[in-house]
């Protein structure tokens, strides 16, 4: 199916980014439509307690924030459609955006489609996804009371999960492969005093060792000491970082080495009319707060955008 | 949509025929919501010809334990009673259709 006339701007994502976008365009009266991917509501979607997200004195639940994030958007006018899209042509105007069902076109477009979990790249990793191998603690920690597990990495978003992990699990092992975090203090206090989570420094996952059935430890390469060792755990969570999703924007807007969106200024796609907003474009933040922040710049831009050239 | 449980896990897959297509969820877990729309839409345009059906792990462990389900939201198709297929995580509607349409062969 195609959409006949042109529609004003379609926002691509609905993490804080799309839906601040969403807000301040349908204020603007500008009807947008937000193709919200089946993963809608982004990654605050698998976190607990959000507690730097300004006006929330005693933070909220991610998937509450989110909730409120759409229900904000819907009641001035916008139009979410839970589709994923496919590909996209920017070679010529309007734009045509292919979604699953529907294909449309649009006068502008912000891409807010935010990043997705890195992996580590191992053959393991994938036949035991799902059977030990995660990348959401909020989800699959419940599968681990009283057993041990390992979290790979050394951010807040490895902490976070972390201590969210000891409220079922005995043991969990924190893999880094540096001799520091780089998370914020107030998080690896936490780390540090709480009794059920070690430590395991300089090492990197080298092999997810497994059953056939189900994951039963890791095999970990010791930079100090060269040597490879396994350590028994029932499960394994990433939180090495994530990488953008624009698989799909390849030659359509120009993308750095690591496949983000370059922009001069949060704002601005090399393509004329295409605006972007988030952790797309960030390498650098990737919070909530910065997401929604440039969400609101590109809606700005946006309008201004089609205000000029109607 | 139908619930299934341990009281009625036998009745409604083990010794059932045919394709009964199960989710795997928890109220807890974020993406498991965000496939909720995805399983009501199948359980819609696949009815008369895959049974639709959802578990929740929190009240039946046991069951999820037995397919080695330790990530949720997971999609089984059962056939004839035995596991054929197992999708992990979010994805696209077309993808459990295929994986349907892939036992529905003659």
């Amino acid at each position: 199916m195609t959409e006949s006339s042109p529609q004003n701007v379609l926002i691509i994502g609905s993490g804080p980014a799309g839906l601040t976008a969403a807000i301040y365009l349908a204020r603007a009266n500008l009807k947008p439509i937000l193709l919200a991917g089946v993963q809608f509501g982004g990654q605050l979607m698998t976190t607990t307690l959000v507690e730097n997200y300004p006006g929330f004195s005693e933070g909220i639940q991610g998937p509450a924030l989110m909730a409120e994030m759409i229900k904000q958007a819907e009641r001035f006018g916008t139009e979410i459609k839970y589709e994923t899209v496919q590909s996209v042509d920017f070679s010529k105007k309007p734009f045509v955006v292919k979604a699953n069902d529907t294909t449309y076109t649009s006068k502008s477009v912000i891409l807010a489609t935010g990043s997705t979990a890195r992996t580590l790249g191992l053959e393991s990793e994938q036949k035991y996804w799902g059977k030990g191998v995660s990348t959401c603690a909020t989800c699959d920690g419940a599968f681990y009371r009283d057993r041990k597990v390992a979290v790979i990495g050394g951010g807040d978003s490895a902490m976070e999960e972390a201590n969210f992990l000891t409220r079922f699990a005995e043991t969990v092992y924190i893999i880094h492969r540096r001799d520091a975090f780089r998370a914020s203090k107030i998080m690896q206090e936490r780390i540090f005093s709480n009794p059920k989570i070690k430590v395991v420094w300089n090492s990197e996952v080298r092999e997810i060792v497994g059953n056939e059935q189900v994951v039963t430890g890791l095999a970990l390469f010791n930079s100090l000491t060269g040597e490879t060792t396994t350590l028994d755990v029932d499960g394994v969570f990433l939180a090495i970082g994530h990488v953008p999703q624009t698989e799909f924007l390849k030659d359509a807007v120009d993308l750095d080495v690591h496949g983000y969106v370059v922009t001069p200024d949060d704002v601005h796609t090399s393509v004329e009319g295409v605006f972007v907003a988030g952790d797309v474009s960030d390498p650098v933040y990737k919070q909530a707060i910065t997401a929604a922040g440039m969400g609101c710049k590109a809606a700005i831009r946006a309008e201004r955008y089609l205000s000029e050239n109607l | 949509m139908l619930e299934i449980n341990k009281a009625n896990f036998d009745q409604e897959i083990k010794n059932s025929t045919g394709l009964v297509l199960v989710d795997f969820w928890a109220e807890w877990c974020g993406p498991c919501h965000m496939l909720s729309p995805t399983i009501e839409a199948l359980a819609t345009e696949l009815a008369g010809k895959v049974k639709v059906g959802k578990i929740n792990v929190e009240l039946d462990p046991e069951i999820a334990g037995v397919f080695g389900v330790r990530g949720i939201p997971t999609v089984i198709l059962f056939k004839n009673g035995q596991p054929v297929e197992q999708l992990v995580g979010v994805r696209n509607k077309i993808d459990y259709i295929n994986a349907v349409n892939k036992h529905t062969a003659a």
